[in-house]
């Protein structure tokens, strides 16, 4: 962790000490949200428990973006038209727009990885490893377009991903340094007041942000902050690190809501099985008919 | 054989604990007891009993069998001559985890080297009904299943590491990516690791975690990463909603968590059970760093009448990592376009011969 976030997690620290000092009825809520005490669990955390999901267009692209015809384009005679790749898709296959989730708008990238984000957006079909229903990364996870669930209790934090059956088991004592590169990197948890603070790292460098190509190496370093700020909204940023691909650390944060349905569960969404003819159809003894 | 059996005690309710153990097991604030932690399933103790093995193992069988995994550990240990020769072409013959050339030594493997101890005993089987601790035999219908010519798209969720054991397998098993193992495939861990039943796979990656809360317990398999979240006091998914590891839902008998499993898939198929599998497990915890598991299996197109086993998870201070397994399958596509390549030598050896 670089010396000044530490510098201001320390000061949230010692801001939450004076807080429960001074018999405060507010409790620390993180990000200036108006004061809202949540549910406890039985050590007296904030119940983060439940299923949630975003509401948003960040898988598509982080970024404040105006929607496109599709995530593969080619040149038409007037302007980008969908590539024939997913042309069959029509409106289904298109892009919708969205306000973006960074902070400050545009991810500080330096100009070498600026020109990867255009390539990898260039050749998404080959790149995005969606496509492949590869592990989504962090923070990828927390905002793709399907619920997850949270399991904590006082001696475990656990999230299940719907999304490729992915999990994240969140550590409440630091094991140490990573001792290898992984897909969903290794995650450790802090309260910082009423807010739980994942500090992940040892990610390895193939993992996307989203559809529109925005990437990292594996000097990914993410700090995620979750605060419960109603009953049914978590508030939830993710300051990400990288110093070979940003010029600095930069923010993104967004509202995760309640999956509030009665019969609320994750189902199976293996889709290893969904992209074996995309990956290996062409090996069969019989390839399919085009 | 009567005794052995009744030393093993056996009763169709669940688990009732002594008032000593029940005072000593963990337990959460709200009384019920703390399932959580990290677990090691390998074990000696098969799924079946070998034949002429007694139920309970002697301390002097036990102590045998376990000085003899050790001796393999220990040998296997041993550095490997880094002038040896390569194995001869084709494979030396052998079956197992070195896959006929040398695939794994036994760094990579992790089978144990204790039996299970359930109420005191050194089991000699997982398989604890019936009293033979034998799987019972198919019925005529499974039998016909298992024969009929799609057996071989029959794969199983317990099919084992061994069962792919090149130049092993029945002609068109390399057709498709379909045809190929489950955990080939990186669908779900073979060995039934995930299950329901929750199994030793024998082979290695053998650790479970599991997360409590209010209304769930969620069971992490190592391999290929499925957590199974077990809703408590909650119905059954419809029918038309199948998972890959059934739909489980919990509730407390006592001491004892009960999670019944239906919903299965048509494609999960443990031991060549169909969908209408109904699974039930019990989870009691037993002692500060133990858990005892049993399960009762049935499926009536399948077997009989139902059948039940049962082994103690030890817990384990090891942690968990990822165990990204579809990321970095290269080997599905390999074995598929290896039998395309093999295909076309062989046109080419016999249009070579006319």
């Amino acid at each position: 962790m670089p010396r000044r976030f530490q510098g201001v997690a320390a000061g949230i620290a010692t801001a939450a000490v004076l807080t429960i000092g001074l018999h405060t009825i507010k409790p620390l809520s993180g990000q200036g949200q108006a004061a809202y005490r949540a549910p406890r669990t039985s050590d007296g955390k904030p119940d983060l428990n439940g299923i949630w999901q975003a509401l948003n267009e960040a898988n598509y692209d982080l970024e404040m973006h105006m929607a496109r015809p599709a995530l593969a384009l080619r040149a038409g005679p007037y302007g980008p038209v969908p590539g024939a790749a997913v042309l069959a898709l029509g409106a289904v296959g298109s892009v919708p727009p969205g306000v973006g989730v960074v902070e400050g708008g545009e991810i500080p990238y330096k100009p070498a990885a600026l020109a990867k984000k255009k390539e990898n957006q260039e050749k998404w079909l080959e790149r995005d490893p969606e496509i492949k229903c590869y592990l989504p990364g962090v923070p990828r996870a927390m905002y793709m377009p399907q619920p997850f669930q949270i399991f904590q209790s006082a001696s475990a934090l656990f999230i299940a991903y719907q999304y490729a059956g992915a999990v994240r088991n969140i550590y409440l004592k630091d094991p140490g340094p990573p001792p290898v590169d992984s897909w969903m990197g290794q995650s450790v948890a802090k309260w910082e007041g009423d807010t739980m603070v994942i500090d992940s790292k040892g990610f390895n460098d193939q993992s996307w942000f989203d559809r529109s190509g925005n990437f990292h190496s594996d000097q990914l370093h993410v700090v995620e902050r979750l605060t419960r700020t109603s009953p049914d909204i978590i508030t939830y940023e993710a300051t990400i690190e990288d110093p070979d691909t940003f010029t600095r650390p930069w923010k993104i944060s967004m509202p995760l809501y309640r999956r509030v349905e009665k019969n609320a569960q994750l189902l199976d969404f293996k889709c290893v099985e969904f992209v074996e003819e995309l990956m290996y159809g062409k090996w069969r003894k019989k390839p399919l008919t085009p | 054989m009567t005794r052995v059996f009744t030393a093993i005690g056996f009763v169709a309710g669940v688990t009732v604990l002594s008032a000593q153990t029940a005072s000593r097991i963990p337990r959460l604030p709200d009384g019920k007891p703390d399932l959580q932690g990290t677990y090691d399933l390998a074990t000696l103790t098969p799924m079946e009993r070998p034949n002429g093995s007694p139920a309970v193992l002697t301390d002097e069988q036990a102590v045998k069998g376990e000085q003899q995994a050790v001796a393999r550990e220990h040998a296997g240990a041993v550095a490997i001559d880094g002038n040896r020769a390569a194995p001869p072409k084709g494979g030396d013959g052998s079956i197992g985890p070195a896959g006929n050339v040398g695939g794994y030594n036994s760094f990579w493997i992790d089978r144990g080297n204790q039996f299970t101890i359930v109420d005191g005993q050194k089991r000699s089987s997982i398989v604890i009904d019936p009293p033979d601790g034998r799987v019972p035999a198919l019925t005529a219908e499974a039998r016909q299943r298992q024969a009929s010519r799609l057996a071989l798209v029959r794969l199983q969720s317990d099919a084992t590491e061994n069962a792919g054991d090149p130049g092993l397998e029945a002609a068109g098993a390399y057709d498709d990516p379909e045809r190929r193992p489950l955990g080939e495939r990186c669908l779900i861990g073979f060995g039934s690791t995930s299950g329901p039943p929750i199994l030793p796979n024998y082979f290695y990656n053998n650790l479970h975690q599991i997360v409590q809360t209010k209304d769930t317990v969620m069971i992490l398999t190592e391999m290929v990463h499925d957590a199974r979240i077990i809703r408590l006091n909650a119905q059954h998914a419809p029918p038309q909603i199948r998972k890959w590891l059934g739909d489980s839902v919990g509730r407390w008998e006592g001491d004892t968590l009960v999670v019944e499993t239906t919903n299965f898939t048509d494609k999960t198929r443990f031991r060549g059970a169909t969908e209408q599998l109904k699974i039930t497990e019990q989870f009691t915890r037993t002692g500060a760093n133990t858990l005892k598991y049993r399960f009762t299996i049935e499926d009536p197109k399948t077997w009989d009448k139902p059948w039940t086993g049962e082994y103690t998870w030890p817990i384990t201070q090891d942690h968990l990592y990822e165990y990204a397994c579809h990321e970095g399958n290269y080997a599905l596509g390999n074995i598929l376009r290896g039998a395309r390549l093999r295909e076309v030598d062989e046109t080419k050896t016999k249009s070579k011969q006319q």
